[in-house]
């Protein structure tokens, strides 16, 4: 018994001095991670930065679960003020004005060097890379991102006689379909045609409806809103109109929590929600379910979504390289494949639709490429300098003509002038 | 040697309120003269300019009358029905235990997870508040998604959250007082609600003091449901003060304009505060 604790505590001793002399100039990286839609994601990336280890015994990765996107900028800022090393952070893509500001990130194009670097930075989906670029300089690489995408009840469908493979692909239809698929007396629906949330992110959902009406909220600079152009104008009152005049969604503003369980619980007929609650709606419907592209007004659109990986600015040439090295075994095809099957979220690159395990995945269920096939439509997300302010100037305004207190001119007006005041100094 | 002696007993208490409490005050009101400060932009010295931007922030007014309505009516209402439900689960009843076990639970339940419980209550069409009401064939409600209840809905909330809690201030008070009381006055032929007015509830006033006291401080910090019911929307119609200072810090990141919101709550609890002290308290009998 005894010399079996002496042969073990000998044998620790030794293992532990290999540990300590094996990877001699170690590099030590921390980085922050959120996760938006809660679960088992986790995991996922520790699993990841598990295998990154295993192939590069040389680096350590701590990777550290930060909450959603909003305390994961806050997390990561509050660190890199107390002096505390991060090197590199998942954030929020949008985010991207205000680190800058910050001073806090380096642009990747300082970064890279040779010229498969720089072919890599080049093989992401164009419409992911808008909310990473400005100034003619990239400062995210897309990791978790997502598009917007229309759940509908196929069963639905069939009972009100429209055709289940066949969803609405314009606002007329949309309307039209929202009509038939409504079931109940006025005040008493048994069934919505539809919902868009309104509560949580109403500027994302509205940056789709103002890209269907062939209108950008915002120019790729982040100083300049476009909040009252005429066509804003126009997709705003579409979105009032649908609950007030068409009558096929609930008048006031639509909880974006809650709204997968009306959609689950047979309440609405179709919901227009992130692609990031696929696999939960594809465990929990009780009924045949079809997953589209949004419809289009004057065109399709669609802002996309999620979160970018991030270099900051207080890390050494040699961590800066590690996180290269990371950032690059994590947006690999494969492991990019491997992501979005486990996630839902998009593969961030064409060719990791030509890996065999996602191509597989998709004949299996096709709705895991709605997303991908819609980001040919797609736009950026609203971001701007002082993001935050000019973005709450947007949902205000939205949320007060969607409850009847101010028309959309009226509203939008009004965070026009206001985010011009504060943008003013950005320009 | 005496004074040291005494001085150090004092240090661990002192260092602590100085660190967590007086440096922040004074560190809030400091920040509150310079403007909003970045890496590229350092904060500068801008005197008044942010009160002037507070005063002109149609938002600011917004959340200050809504929290002026939040407090009127949790404040009343939760210390009302603490009082009844102490002095019924005071009384004689089957199962009391139960009883006052029941009350006090939602006091004991993390506000977040309360707030996703009520939520559920307020959705409209698959919500509990919307079965019920179409049991009576009533129309369904957007209870969160009209302006004109959704502050309503966050006030009723917080009295089910709070009223539980008083409660066992009122219940602890109510059992120290000397059952002899009673038996005079019932002897002196006094009604049940005329005990309780003219004894029972004048013995009570230094708790109810004390709970009015809470429950004013609660109306301005308790705002954990918002995140997770209305995150003050639709359009601010259910914002209060120490949300918005919560957006404009973390989502705007403007400490600066944070600090001078900070400054104006911390000055409206204060006022609250001295005139409670002064005014109540020489009304109040303590034994």
């Amino acid at each position: 018994m005894y010399r079996k604790l002496k042969q073990t505590i000998a044998a620790a001793a030794l293992a532990g001095a290999f540990a300590f002399t094996a990877p001699a100039a170690a590099v030590e990286l921390t980085m922050y991670y959120p996760v938006a839609v809660g679960g088992s994601l986790t995991k996922v990336v520790d699993g990841l930065v598990a295998d990154f280890m295993k192939e590069n015994p040389d680096i350590k990765v701590k990777a550290i679960y930060a909450g959603n996107y909003n305390d994961a900028r806050i997390k990561a800022l509050a660190a890199l003020k107390s002096g505390e090393p991060a090197q590199l952070s998942v954030m929020f893509s949008i985010d991207i004005y205000e680190l800058i500001e910050q001073d806090a990130i380096v642009a990747f194009d300082d970064i890279v060097k040779t010229d498969e670097e720089k072919t890599w930075l080049n093989s992401f989906y164009p419409a992911l890379m808008e909310n990473g670029k400005t100034g003619g300089k990239t400062w995210g690489i897309p990791f978790q991102r997502s598009t917007i995408v229309m759940y509908y009840n196929k069963d639905a469908f069939r009972e009100a006689g429209l055709d289940p493979n066949k969803p609405p692909a314009t606002w007329d239809e949309l309307v039209s379909a929202g009509k038939k698929l409504n079931k109940g007396t006025a005040g008493q629906m048994d069934r919505w045609g539809m919902m868009i949330p309104s509560t949580g992110y109403p500027y994302w959902m509205f940056g789709a409806l103002a890209m269907q009406n062939d209108q950008v909220l915002m120019n790729s600079a982040g100083n300049e809103t476009n909040f009252d152009a005429p066509a804003t104008i126009e997709a705003l009152q579409f979105w009032r109109d649908l609950g007030e005049k068409h009558k096929v969604m609930p008048s006031g503003t639509i909880e974006w929590g809650t709204l997968r369980q009306n959609f689950l619980e047979g309440k609405t007929a179709i919901m227009w929600h992130s692609t990031g609650n696929l696999t939960t709606v594809k465990k929990n419907a009780k009924f045949d379910f079809g997953v589209a592209m949004l419809p289009a007004g004057k065109r399709r659109g669609t802002p996309t979504g999620g979160g970018n990986f991030y270099i900051f600015k207080k890390s050494s040439p040699e961590e800066q390289a590690a996180s290269m090295k990371l950032i690059r075994f994590l947006t690999q095809p494969g492991r990019t494949a491997e992501w979005s099957i486990k996630t839902g979220y998009l593969g961030t690159r064409p060719d990791a639709y030509e890996t065999d395990a996602l191509k597989k995945y998709v004949v299996e269920f096709p709705p895991a490429a709605v997303a991908r096939d819609q980001l040919e439509f797609a736009t950026a997300e609203l971001s701007t300098y002082q993001t935050g302010r000019v973005r709450k100037l947007l949902d205000d305004a939205i949320q007060s003509v969607l409850t009847g207190a101010k028309t959309p001119a009226e509203a939008l007006g009004s965070a026009q002038s206001q985010a011009d005041k504060v943008l003013k100094r950005y320009r | 040697m005496r004074q040291v002696y005494g001085w150090l007993l004092l240090t661990p208490a002192a260092i602590l309120l100085i660190a967590f409490t007086h440096y922040p005050t004074v560190a809030t009101l400091w920040h509150s003269f310079f403007s909003q400060g970045t890496a590229m932009r350092p904060a500068a010295y801008v005197g008044l300019e942010n009160y002037l931007y507070m005063l002109d922030d149609e938002i600011f007014w917004k959340v200050v009358r809504n929290n002026a309505l939040y407090a009127a009516g949790t404040i009343p209402a939760s210390i009302a029905i603490a009082l009844l439900m102490a002095v019924w689960v005071n009384g004689k009843l089957p199962l009391r235990g139960l009883a006052r076990m029941a009350y006090f639970t939602p006091t004991i339940l993390p506000m977040i997870a309360v707030a996703n419980i009520w939520l559920f209550f307020y959705t409209p069409e698959i919500g509990l508040l919307d079965q019920f009401m179409r049991l009576f064939g009533l129309p369904s409600h957007n209870w969160l998604g009209d302006p004109d209840t959704v502050l309503w809905c966050i006030v009723v909330l917080a009295i089910w959250k709070e009223a539980g809690f008083f409660m066992i201030f009122f219940l602890a008070a109510l059992q120290s007082l000397p059952p002899e009381l009673e038996e005079a006055g019932r002897l002196e032929g006094a009604g049940r609600w005329y005990y309780f007015r003219r004894v029972t509830f004048p013995l009570l006033m230094p708790t109810t003091l004390f709970v009015l006291i809470n429950a004013t401080i609660n109306s301005f910090k308790l705002v954990d449901q918002l995140f997770i019911l209305t995150k003050g929307g639709p359009d601010n119609a259910s914002s209060l003060l120490l949300y918005y200072i919560y957006e404009v810090a973390f989502s705007f990141l403007d400490e600066a304009y944070a600090a001078t919101l900070t400054v104006a709550l911390l000055a409206t609890l204060a006022i609250i505060a001295i005139g409670q002290f002064f005014i109540m308290d020489k009304r109040i009998h303590y034994r």
